[in-house]
């Protein structure tokens, strides 16, 4: 594998690395100087279009052609929604770029407000991380008096504020729409697309939301510019018409069963085995890998034999995996049980599930209840074909929901049970001997809570 | 005009009508099942029970693409050449789900629901569930609470399709219902120390299409398909909110709105929900009596005469006194005033007609969602108006009537009022009453005892709304024909049967009869004919 230098994550390490002299040292702040004494932000739109950029929040949509989106003319105001909500479990790089690089994010978010001609850009971020936040605020309060935010940006026309708005920890507030309504002061409840946000958003105006790793991305191409962000990374897939590709670096959280758990930066298309055995030392403890979460456990499972599927956005979904999500790659050891492991999961989507639709609401909770009885002994081959059938109809995919939740709760179900079947009728067979053939409704056992 | 195509069959629809895939979908005799929309709510498209298939059939070649997935009509606009399948095999299959979905915690009590019957989710478990419960999990529990006073929430029986919590936002703008909790967690409720407590409370209990939200007033009265429901209006201010009148065996149980774009859309306010209950008050006078000479040391007393006998003994005693004035009840219908009207001038050719006692609250109460609820506390002012001008071009008050009798310029009365009053005190006081003190003949004509009653020489007994059949005039000048829904007390006749025969006509009395002679007068002619549900714009030639 080829020596990658860090660029997102050059302030890691560096003594206050996350302070605006530091910033400045490295090279900070100048790009932004530049764009404000004389490009256009039609000029900053296209520069982003053209590296190829993809949002890096999960869904990996093209970030300047969602700029493009917001309506032309606009009276304003337009807002920047800046997305910190980092609630995938496994996912814990936009904590680091804020923690330990809060500028570069600024950096970011001024550049895309100019662009998109935002005017006040707010964070969305989790209530779970108390040190991003003291850094961030630090960090902005650092650049009010710096002049880089405030009324008429170095003499430029361009006004910015950037509020600092902290969550109160709920997984759907990452979701954009719910983020969007939480920011109003209302129930995450996403909403019903269309219309979009970028036609009406936060408080019914065209709204942007990008993720904290997507503006310090903007902030590295600008000052390293668009063709070093496309020398990095997996061109587009001939082949395949809707493939953009995948550009530039990407922050890998790499964690569960390795040796050297972190977050690491390399070129998108980098393999799960490469970044497990180059940057994670390999799995713990000498074992092997029975599974890999590629992305946040939304995403699904990749079996070892899977491994070498490149962590581009394309390339989860070619092994039945939902997407590259937000490259948080989570080892799952031969010594671990599958059935523990959608357990948990279940648990988790049964508690962060919004409750708005039916199919997710439901069908969150009993996949939950149907997984805490296989785990005490009362499981039957039965429950498995139901356990699929909710993974494979619920879900915006399908169309039976309003947002993406349920298809992140649906895939670690439908992965395991398609991937691991034997290990669950195995596990069913030999907690239940007595009964895991019956096909008949048993009394369940009482409803345990998802705490 | 736009085409729609609805499970191959097409469909027209307006050039300018937004419709959404549900509603397109009913007009093509397509029922399309859904919980959460509303046509009066904001859509959230939340209960996913609603979900279609839908495509586009492209005008030049005729050539139908399909959506992949499915998409709720509820949020789906149609325009032309929209094609919505309601009976594919995914679409059969999703609602089957979301039926199962929504029953594995649903306590499924339905014998003890006061909804059963007329709940949604015992309807489409029927029409689109599955015969077997796959999800075997216990127990269910089964809780409920207050959260108002006219309002009781059960819990686990709810199906959080939110209706509630929109009406209290959008249409009360009171806001106290909210969503408790996240996931299969979550929960209705209101915020502890802020019930659910404004004048529109009840209609949230319509609003639920399962049994979560019960009315205390009707909760464990009676199984709702033991009641019969009879389209009427609501007496309770001028509004005429058009409501069904849910009645068993002559005794009212409930009134529930009727939609009626042009006066309530889908709501009633709770002060007309459960303003039936005077119906059935024992205080209600139910005999026609005609006062006894006084005697003293006893009391005034009445001997009860058969309604046959009064026809003429009222006549008589009337045409015997002499000068006649009349207050013209802005409770009576449109017929009824015509009649007592023209009874009243043939006992006395010159006799002073006036529209009765117009009982007012303070102001017109209009809420966020547009609903208003009026000052003005009677149904048909406008109507009595219209009627009592066809006599005298100058309609005279309540206030002119005390004056003329007053001032000495009648030798009788007759007071028809039949208002609401039970347990609000008499909608007279004593002073006024005594304007009448002196009359050598006064008819009152009431459901409660008032002072003015104390005074009269013949007491008779009035109908209810419900009790009555007719014509109201809503402060918009729409009317609305109605018909009895229940019988009155027994003894008591309804003012248009009394009038009726007063006036010799034969057989029973039949407000189409006199609303089709009223109709000949100009400013009456929208009454011609058949009225509809909706009511008529009684300016509707006067505008034309």
């Amino acid at each position: 594998m080829q020596p990658f230098k860090p660029v997102l994550l050059e302030a890691v390490g560096v003594p206050d690395g996350n302070t605006l002299a530091s910033y400045k040292s490295r090279g900070g702040y100048a790009p932004l100087e530049q764009t404000l004494a004389g490009r256009q932000p039609a000029d900053v739109v296209e520069m982003v279009k053209s590296s190829g950029l993809r949002g890096r929040g999960g869904a990996g949509f093209s970030t300047g052609l969602k700029w493009t989106f917001l309506p032309k003319d606009h009276p304003g105001p337009i807002y920047l929604c800046v997305n910190a909500d980092e609630s995938e479990p496994g996912t814990f790089n936009n904590r680091i770029l804020m923690e330990d690089d809060p500028h570069q994010v600024i950096e970011g978010i001024i550049l895309s407000s100019f662009a998109t001609r935002a005017s006040t850009a707010y964070i969305y971020l989790r209530y779970e991380y108390p040190t991003a936040w003291h850094r961030l605020q630090a960090a902005i309060d650092e650049a009010y008096a710096a002049g880089y935010l405030g009324k008429n940006i170095r003499d430029s026309g361009f006004s910015l504020d950037i509020y600092l708005h902290r969550g109160a920890a709920a997984y759907i507030c990452g979701e954009e729409t719910g983020l969007i309504e939480s920011l109003e002061g209302k129930r995450a409840w996403p909403r019903i697309k269309p219309p979009f946000p970028a036609i009406e958003g936060l408080f019914r105006k065209p709204t942007v939301v990008n993720n904290i790793e997507t503006m310090a991305c903007v902030a590295q191409i600008a000052r390293r510019g668009v063709d070093w962000f496309k020398s990095i990374g997996v061109p587009a897939d001939p082949g395949n018409p809707r493939d953009p590709g995948s550009y530039g670096p990407k922050l890998y959280c790499l964690s569960g069963h390795v040796e050297k758990p972190g977050c690491y930066e390399a070129p998108l298309g980098i393999t799960a085995r490469e970044l497990i055995d180059h940057f994670g030392g390999g799995v713990w403890k000498g074992r092997r890998a029975k599974a890999v979460i590629p992305g946040g456990i939304s995403m699904g499972l990749m079996t070892e034999s899977e491994l070498d599927t490149p962590l581009d956005f394309a390339g989860p979904g070619r092994v039945g995996c939902l997407g590259l999500g937000t490259a948080a790659v989570v080892v799952i050891d031969d010594q671990t049980s599958i059935v523990d492991f959608l357990h948990n999961s279940c648990r988790f989507f049964a508690h962060e599930s919004c409750g708005q639709c039916t199919p997710c609401r439901e069908g969150t909770s009993w996949s939950l209840r149907m997984l805490e009885r296989i785990k005490a002994g009362k499981g039957r081959l039965k429950d498995l074909d139901l356990l699929a059938e909710i993974g494979n109809t619920m879900g915006m995919m399908p169309g039976s929901t309003i947002c993406g939740l349920a298809d992140g709760a649906a895939w670690p179900i439908k992965n395991a049970i398609k991937k691991f079947r034997g290990e669950f009728e195995d596990y069913i067979r030999s907690t239940n001997p007595s009964g895991w053939m019956v096909t008949d409704p048993v009394p369940a056992l009482q409803i345990v809570g998802a705490h | 005009m736009p085409v729609v195509i609805v499970d191959g069959q097409e469909i027209e629809i307006g050039a300018d009508e937004r419709l959404n895939c549900i509603e397109a979908a009913r007009r093509a005799g397509a029922e399309i099942p859904h919980y959460c929309w509303h046509p009066g709510l904001s859509v959230v498209a939340s209960c996913r029970m609603c979900l279609i298939e839908t495509g586009q059939r492209d005008a030049a070649s005729g050539k139908i693409t399909m959506m992949p997935k499915l998409v709720p009509g509820c949020q789906t606009p149609v325009k032309d050449g929209t094609v919505i399948v309601t009976k594919s095999d995914l679409v059969t299959s999703s609602r089957a789900r979301v039926e199962e979905a929504l029953l594995i915690d649903h306590p499924i009590d339905c014998p003890i629901c006061d909804k059963a019957g007329e709940c949604l989710l015992q309807d489409y478990h029927f029409q689109h569930g599955q015969a077997e419960r796959r999800a075997d999990l216990h127990p269910f529990t089964s809780r409920k609470r207050d959260v108002g006073p006219t309002v009781t929430l059960f819990v686990d029986r709810c199906i959080m399709c939110t209706r509630c919590v929109r009406f209290t936002r959008e249409v009360a703008g009171t806001a106290e219902l909210m969503v408790t909790s996240r996931g299969a967690k979550e929960e209705i409720d209101v915020f502890p120390g802020f019930p659910l407590d404004n004048k529109l409370a009840g209609n949230v209990v319509d609003l639920c299409p399962v049994g979560a939200l019960g009315d205390k007033d009707f909760l464990y009265q009676q199984r709702v398909w033991f009641l019969k429901r009879e389209a009427n209006v609501c007496g309770g201010c001028s509004a005429g909110c058009s409501i069904y009148t849910e009645h068993n065996q002559d005794t009212v149980y409930r009134l529930k709105p009727r939609e009626n774009p042009h006066v309530n859309t889908w709501w009633i306010c709770d002060e007309g929900r459960y303003g039936w209950h005077h119906l059935h008050d024992p205080a209600r006078l139910v005999e026609a009596g005609r006062r006894r000479p006084a005697e003293r040391g006893r009391p005034t007393e009445y001997e009860t005469v058969e309604w046959a006998d009064l026809v003429v003994r009222l006549r008589d005693d009337l045409t015997r006194a002499g000068r006649l004035a009349v207050a013209v009840s802005p409770m009576l219908t449109v017929e009824e005033a015509w009649m007592l009207c023209a009874v009243a001038r043939s006992i006395d050719p010159q006799a002073y007609l006036a529209v009765g006692h117009l009982p007012t609250a303070d102001s017109d109460e209009t809420f966020p969602g547009g609903f208003t609820i009026r000052a003005e506390k009677c149904p048909n002012r406008r109507g009595v108006e219209a009627v009592v001008a066809l006599f005298d071009p100058a309609v005279h008050g309540w206030s002119d009537l005390l004056a003329h009798v007053g001032g000495g310029n009648a030798d009788a009365a007759w007071i028809t009022a039949g208002y609401p009053t039970s347990g609000r005190g008499p909608w007279i006081d004593t002073d006024t009453a005594a304007t009448f003190a002196n009359l050598s003949c006064l008819v009152v004509q009431d459901m409660f005892d008032s002072p003015l009653s104390q005074l009269a020489s013949w007491r008779l007994p009035a109908a209810g709304f419900a009790e009555r059949a007719g014509t109201w005039v809503n402060v918009a000048h729409r009317a609305q024909a109605f018909e009895q829904a229940i019988r009155p007390p027994a003894g008591v006749w309804p003012e248009g049967r009394l009038f009726w025969n007063m006036l010799g006509r034969r057989g029973l009395y039949d407000p189409s009869a006199v609303r089709r002679q009223l109709a000949e007068s100009a400013s009456l002619a929208a009454l011609a004919g058949e009225i509809p549900a909706h009511g008529v714009d009684l300016r509707i030639h006067q505008l034309a």
